[in-house]
């Protein structure tokens, strides 16, 4: 078996920011980066959910990953940005602080992520990327985008 | 070669030939003697085991061949076109088709089982006809020139035609070198030679032996053309390996046919002709003539078209509106700047793109046809199966559907069509009794009518009894006996819809009438349409469909509340109306308003949705639509009313569909914002 260390295989990965620290999404699974732009209410929805917008004609949810993950209210200025992912073929809009920087990561760069990652639940996090001094928390997408949150907040309405 | 990318192809041509054969079929049954439709049939089968056997499909190729050999025989007037003949053709078609769905599904087509109908094709094609009264009549159609050729009907009629207009006919014998080893090509090379100089009538061995190579070194064909008869010989012998051709001019007398005797026809059990007066004809019969004709005609019309992929034309239609939008803006910054030029070239690009917009909308529209030409094939297998006699006729099948809808529709109009041929038509000797024609009417007709299309079915029979239905709903406890006789027919047949008649047990008169109707109402009814029964005792009754254009766009009334904006859609409204507050009164700690002397529950639409709000809304005047959900009404109170238009239906998105409460999709407003649709089902309990 070959070690690990001898394959560097990269990832490109769109880094952003919340609060103070660093993100980063897989490019793969993003569509496009957006300026703020008006948004619909959609009413009875978790309070993450923002709304939705017109997509180049295309109905698209977005949802504030502060609340989503705690991290205080939403405050929103030039820098925030929203970063268009695709998780199969559900496309959300994630509203962020501003989008940084493209770069490439090696995989085996990834660790697993700490216990206790400033409140937000272990199971959205992949792993924190080591970088020079930088801490990359890397997103588990399909965790984030899960609707479990929603489909029980609708079964209780009903 | 991966034939794998051939495969849709493959399975897209083949759909359109067995649709064609099944059509023709039905209008051969018809029109017996027409030798055309045998030939379009023909061509039709032939074109199917070319692409089987390509396609390496062995099972279809083999019933195809067999199909083509029957074929063969009818188009020669050997074999007559009988009812057993049509059974056994039209069972052909079906293992073709269930063939196809299995290729469709497994990608192969070895798991049907197709011995027993080759079998019954195979009788037939071995010279038993299945009707015995074929023989003597049918020879006569046959006819022997002088040089001993032997000419059935058809070839001497061609002779006959050809002559008269100046074309010459030829016996050519075509021997072939001793030492020829593929004799099949080179029979096949000498028919394309002679193919381009005219028309090749007949041959011997036929062409299917030649293929297969069932001849020695000398074969006979029958050549129609204009060049002369050294021109013609010289042609064969430019053929390499052709030992000799003989050209000899063929005569056929000119003397024309005597009165046309109906000599296939007579196998043919009682045609359409007369079907009052034929007592013997157990057979029943399928009117298609009508439908036939309008099909031959829309034949004429049909353009050339491209399949396109319904998702390309939303990613199309989505790409339109953003455009749209821009234009507004365009227009918006042509009027602040007031260039004369600019203001110009927008309001040309508006011009063109409003165009567009009404074209592209018409892309998804598919002609109902699509949906119909299915059904005269299941009325001809359910009268023969019920043992009556229906005259089904189709009107308005160019009438056009959203593609979305016709892909629906289906399923519930083959469910009302055997309700009106199983229950609403009787048999030939009941109608006869009632001083009816034997023959049993059923019409199935589409229009369109505004923003509606009308689909509605019509049968001649007996009618549904209303005192039965009446009956059986009262046993069911849903109608009040006191109340029964007062009630009016439209509300009665109406009953037929609730899903505990689909339930009953016993098949009675009306109970059968009765099942899975509530199906048809519940799919009709999410196409966003309706269905009404309409029927008079002894007359007939006619099932009335009112379905949408088009499920993408809808017509809705636009609310505001606050500084958001809501769309209603039209159909669940009934009307508007301005209260008073101190009108809105008190029930059980529920609003409600008195809307004409009925008691209606007022939703707080701002409550519902907590719509938020800067400053607090002092108006003693409440603006509510009136909405319904079947029987129950409910008013929505809202702040503005900003008008009716037409939009465009969109999905919320993935991640929000099916969860969000009173809220079915949103559409995209001229000012490129999002604005949310209620779905007042929801909304009223």
């Amino acid at each position: 078996m070959l070690e690990r260390k001898d394959i560097v295989e990269e990832i490109k990965v769109i880094v952003f920011s919340l609060v103070d620290e660093e993100y980063g999404v897989e490019v793969a699974q993003v569509r496009s980066i957006e300026k703020m732009q008006n948004i619909t209410r959609v009413p009875r929805t978790p309070d993450f959910v923002i709304g939705v917008i017109n997509l180049r004609g295309v109905v698209t949810p977005v949802i504030d990953l502060k609340t989503r993950f705690s991290l205080g209210q939403a405050d929103y200025t030039e820098s925030t940005r929203i970063i268009i992912v695709a998780v199969e073929d559900m496309e959300v809009g994630l509203i962020v602080d501003a989008a940084n920087d493209v770069i490439d990561i090696p995989i085996n760069s990834i660790e697993q992520p700490p216990a206790v990652v400033g409140g937000i639940k272990a199971s959205y996090l992949r792993g924190v990327a080591k970088l020079d001094g930088r801490l990359l928390v890397m997103l588990n997408l399909d965790k984030v985008l899960s609707n479990e949150e929603i489909q029980a907040m609708s079964a209780m309405e009903r | 070669m991966d034939m794998n990318q051939y495969l849709d192809m493959f399975i897209e041509e083949s759909k359109e030939h067995l649709q064609a054969i099944n059509e023709n079929l039905l209008a051969l049954e018809q029109s017996p003697q027409s030798l055309d439709i045998v030939n379009v049939v023909f061509r039709s089968a032939h074109t199917l085991k070319g692409m089987a056997a390509t396609m390496g499909f062995e099972k279809m190729t083999h019933l195809t061949h067999e199909m083509e050999n029957g074929l063969d025989l009818m188009r020669n007037g050997i074999l007559a076109v009988s009812g057993d003949v049509m059974d056994v053709l039209f069972s052909c078609v079906d293992i073709l088709e269930g063939q196809l769905n299995q290729i469709i599904e497994a990608g192969n087509d070895s798991a049907s089982d197709i011995e027993v109908t080759v079998d019954k094709l195979k009788a037939l094609v071995t010279g038993k006809p299945a009707s015995s009264s074929v023989s003597d009549e049918e020879v006569s159609g046959i006819e022997v020139t002088e040089d001993g050729l032997i000419f059935n009907e058809y070839e001497s009629t061609i002779l006959r035609q050809s002559q008269e207009s100046g074309f010459s006919a030829y016996k050519i014998m075509v021997t072939l070198n001793e030492k020829c080893i593929m004799r099949a090509a080179r029979a096949y090379m000498v028919f394309d030679a002679y193919e381009r100089t005219g028309e090749i009538i007949k041959s011997d061995p036929s062409v299917e032996d030649l293929e297969e190579e069932k001849f020695e070194k000398d074969f006979m064909i029958v050549l129609v053309t204009k060049k002369d008869q050294e021109t013609v010989r010289s042609i064969g012998m430019n053929v390499s390996e052709v030992a000799d051709v003989i050209v000899t001019q063929v005569k056929v007398e000119q003397q024309p046919e005597p009165v046309k005797t109906s000599k296939v026809e007579v196998a043919a059990s009682a045609p359409s002709v007369a079907p009052a007066v034929s007592s013997k004809a157990a057979a029943p019969v399928v009117d298609l003539k009508a439908q036939a004709a309008a099909q031959d005609q829309k034949k004429m019309q049909i353009g050339k078209s491209v399949r396109v992929d319904i998702d390309r034309l939303d990613v199309l239609i989505n790409l339109f509106s953003e455009l749209v939008i821009d234009r507004t803006r365009l227009e918006q910054i042509a009027k602040d700047i007031g260039n004369g030029d600019l203001i110009e070239t927008v309001e040309h690009m508006s011009r063109i793109s409003t165009d567009l917009q009404n074209l592209v909308m018409t892309i998804r529209m598919v002609p109902v046809d699509t949906v119909f030409n299915r059904f005269p094939r299941m009325i001809r297998d359910l009268a023969r199966e019920l043992g009556k006699k229906v005259d089904f006729v189709i009107r308005g099948q160019d009438t056009e559907l959203d593609r979305t809808v016709i892909d629906e529709i289906g399923d519930p109009l083959v469910h009302l069509l055997r309700n009106s041929i199983d229950h609403g038509l009787e048999l030939p000797a009941a109608r006869r009794a009632n001083g009816k024609n034997e023959t049993g009417r059923v019409e199935l007709v589409a229009f369109q009518s505004g923003n509606h299309v009308f689909i509605e079915i019509t049968d001649d029979g007996n009618g549904i009894d209303r005192d039965g239905v009446l009956k059986k709903a009262i046993d069911k406890g849903l109608v009040d006996p006191s109340s029964a006789d007062s009630m009016p027919d439209m509300q009665v047949f109406d009953l037929l819809f609730h899903s505990g008649f689909s339930t009953a047990e016993k098949i009675s008169d009306i109970s059968g009438r009765g099942v899975g109707l509530d199906v048809v109402k519940t799919k009709i009814e999410s196409l966003g349409g309706r269905v009404v029964v309409q029927s008079t005792p002894g007359q007939g009754t006619k099932f009335s469909i009112q379905l949408p254009l088009t499920l993408s766009i809808i017509q809705a009334m636009l609310v505001q509340i606050a500084d958001e904006k809501y769309a209603i859609p039209l159909s669940s409204i009934i009307e508007t109306a301005i209260i008073k507050k101190s009108d809105i009164k008190r029930v059980h700690r529920q609003d409600v308003i008195d809307f004409r002397g009925k008691v209606v529950p007022l939703l707080d639409l701002e409550n519902t949705f907590s719509v938020p709000r800067d400053e607090e809304n002092r108006q003693d005047e409440v603006n509510v639509v009136i909405v319904r959900k079947g029987e129950k009404m409910a008013a929505l109170s809202v702040d503005f009313f900003i008008g009716q238009q037409e939009v465009v239906l969109k999905s919320l998105g993935k991640y929000l569909t099916g969860t969000v409460f009173a809220i079915s999709g949103a559409t995209i407003l001229g000012d490129g914002q999002v604005a949310l649709i209620m779905d007042c089902n929801a909304l009223i309990q």
